[in-house]
């Protein structure tokens, strides 16, 4: 028993002791470095071609580490490029779908009854619907804009958030201090938002190292098809769709790009299992020693 | 007969779900700026005129969406926009066939290979073999269809030379290696971890104990009283895998060159092919919730524990 631990605490010490998640925290925290300092030092810009070198290997001399594409454009710089393009895409569409996720999901909790049951009912409607293609329908008839991609990819994703956040509202709304605070004559509104939300964030904090990787794979995936980020800017997917098309003669233009999204994917996976042993209070049991 | 009531029930709630489905779509495609006869020439009024009748696109909104869900219900999609001479329902019988070859073999392999690595992991709980194995599944789970399948054609079609790297030739085996190794792979490794966990979960309980103290052997035990507690959640997960391997056979077809749904899919929405896109997003949405209704009542004949008494 440590009832005194605070939800940081808690985390933090479960985290430290948890190795995998550690070296994937501090890959993660390089990979975003790299991502958004490699283009200043490098010589190249990213939309700079160059006759000469189209497709080069890999090579120290000329500064193009990651060789060069069918354009002669430096890979390095365009797969760091890529990658500031896919994880905005899924900090920010992750961000949207928490915020449609959680209040949804206080709201239904907390207001029970006859409301929490059609809510429930819509998320159980909605669970069995295909939605990547909902996004991709959006995509081909509302233009391929990359605002369009945030709104879209959170406005699906954020059916999960929304079930947890409401089981968790259910035994939050029977504690004391809600009692207290509607004693105190505290609008629905504020007590959903200021007292049960806050009490919450261990759970939206899992979710979101969860739902992030999530995001970026179907950012990738949209724009491997071509339905994604559009040129001149790129991302990943977009980067390894092209890679994919000339891979028997210049592999490393598939092979640099892929390497980089796997990597991410693979570390945020690693953190929100971490996360989820250390912060899920249906794992309780496994942490407080 | 609690079995039958529970099934009929399950039946009445896909209906709905069925028919938002086709709502959604309808209105999307509505909302959509831009009509289907928007060429670069404009076409000749008359022409024009003939065609948008002939579509229904001049009735009022509610009699077009009651016109086409009549006619979904009778297994009519329409007409394709683009491959003019097809209806849209003729395409996608011509390309289902592939991707559920595709897809059925990609799930088996899934639950073959998830199955056995998971199980070995867990009876080896916590020994190196089991950390490897746990750690080639999540780079496995990390590692997304469209980037697993040119790699596999890089290595055993460019650099091996050994496997075809695409194309259907009427689906000889040697053809379909790859691409449903590419569509497996990352469930095998879901269910390789979910196998583990459940597992494990089930050799800590009692009534594994029980069975050990009385002494049976341990491969009794193991396949007499572990493996069915251990495949009940990988069983429920059947149901998100096939929307899974749907949503990846879009992009394996689309690698490989396959003549499949998900190809159909990807041209109807490069080419803004309406009555296509949205008669096979309807068509992926029944066979999802068609194959979760199926994977539910499954489950429940399964598992005794769980009473169908809603």
């Amino acid at each position: 028993m440590n009832p005194t631990n605070s939800l940081a605490s808690d985390a933090w010490s479960a985290l430290s002791k948890n190795r995998a998640a550690w070296f994937s925290a501090m890959a993660l925290t390089t990979m975003v470095l790299l991502v958004l300092l490699g283009p200043l030092v490098s010589p190249h810009e990213v939309d700079q071609t160059n006759w000469s070198k189209l497709a080069k290997p890999p090579s120290m001399d000329d500064g193009h580490i990651f060789g060069t594409d069918d354009l002669g454009r430096d890979l390095f710089v365009r797969t760091m490029y890529g990658g500031r393009i896919s994880l905005m895409v899924g900090i920010v569409a992750t961000l949207v779908s928490v915020l449609i996720g959680v209040s949804y999901g206080a709201i239904s909790g907390f207001v029970g009854g006859k409301v929490d049951s059609i809510m429930m009912r819509i998320v159980d409607v909605l669970y069995a619907m295909p939605f990547l293609f909902f996004v991709i329908l959006l995509m081909v008839f509302f233009g391929r804009s990359i605002f369009l991609i945030f709104v879209a990819i959170g406005a699906v994703n954020w059916l999960d958030i929304a079930r947890i956040v409401r089981g968790q509202t259910l035994t939050i709304k029977g504690k004391e201090f809600v009692d207290a605070a509607k004693a105190g004559g505290v609008s629905t509104f504020r007590i959903i938002f200021r007292h049960i939300v806050p009490n919450l964030m261990g759970i939206v904090v899992v979710y979101v190292a969860l739902t992030v990787p999530q995001v970026i794979l179907v950012e990738s995936f949209l724009s491997f098809l071509g339905l994604g980020v559009q040129e001149p800017m790129t991302s990943w997917g977009a980067l390894v769709n092209q890679g994919a098309r000339q891979m028997e003669s210049s592999p490393w233009i598939l092979l640099f790009p892929a390497l980089f999204l796997a990597v991410t994917l693979f570390c945020f996976n690693f953190i929100g299992d971490g996360l989820r042993d250390a912060l899920d209070p249906k794992d309780r049991t496994n942490i407080n020693e | 007969m609690t079995n039958l009531k529970f099934i009929f029930g399950r039946l009445a709630g896909a209906i709905p779900t069925l028919l938002v489905l086709i709502c959604f779509a309808f209105f999307l495609v509505k909302s959509a700026p831009g009509g289907p006869f928007d060429f670069e020439r404009s076409l000749p009024e008359e022409v024009e005129k003939n065609l948008r009748e002939a579509y229904n696109l001049d009735d009022p909104l509610y009699l077009q969406l009651t016109k086409y869900v009549g006619s979904i219900l009778t297994g009519d999609f329409g007409p394709s926009f683009q491959y003019r001479d097809y209806t849209v329902t003729e395409l996608i019988m011509s390309g289902f066939p592939v991707s559920l070859r595709l897809g059925v073999a990609a799930i088996f392999l899934a639950l073959i290979l998830g199955g056995t690595i998971g199980t070995i992991a867990a009876l080896n709980q916590n020994s190196r073999l089991d950390y490897s194995v746990m750690f080639f599944g999540m780079v496995g789970i990390s590692i997304p269809n469209f980037v697993m399948a040119p790699l596999l054609v890089l290595i055993f079609s460019i650099a091996l030379n050994i496997l075809p790297a695409g194309g259907y030739a009427n689906g000889a085996p040697l053809h379909m290696i790859l691409p449903v190794v590419a569509l497996a792979l990352p469930q095998a490794a879901y269910i390789a971890r979910l196998t583990r966990g459940s597992m494990i979960e089930v050799l800590n309980s009692n009534f594994v104990r029980t069975t050990r103290a009385q002494g049976l052997p341990l491969n009794t035990i193991i396949f007499k009283h572990v493996l069915k507690p251990t495949f009940l959640p990988v069983i429920s997960y059947l149901g998100p895998a096939t929307a899974a391997i749907i949503t990846g056979s879009v992009v394996v077809e689309q690698i490989f060159g396959l003549p499949g749904l998900g190809r159909y899919f990807v041209q109807g929405a490069l080419n803004r092919d309406y009555t296509l896109v949205m008669g096979v997003v309807i068509f992926y949405g029944l066979l999802i919730i068609g194959f979760n209704l199926i994977v539910d009542t499954v489950y429940g004949f399964i598992d005794p524990r769980i009473k169908h008494n809603r």
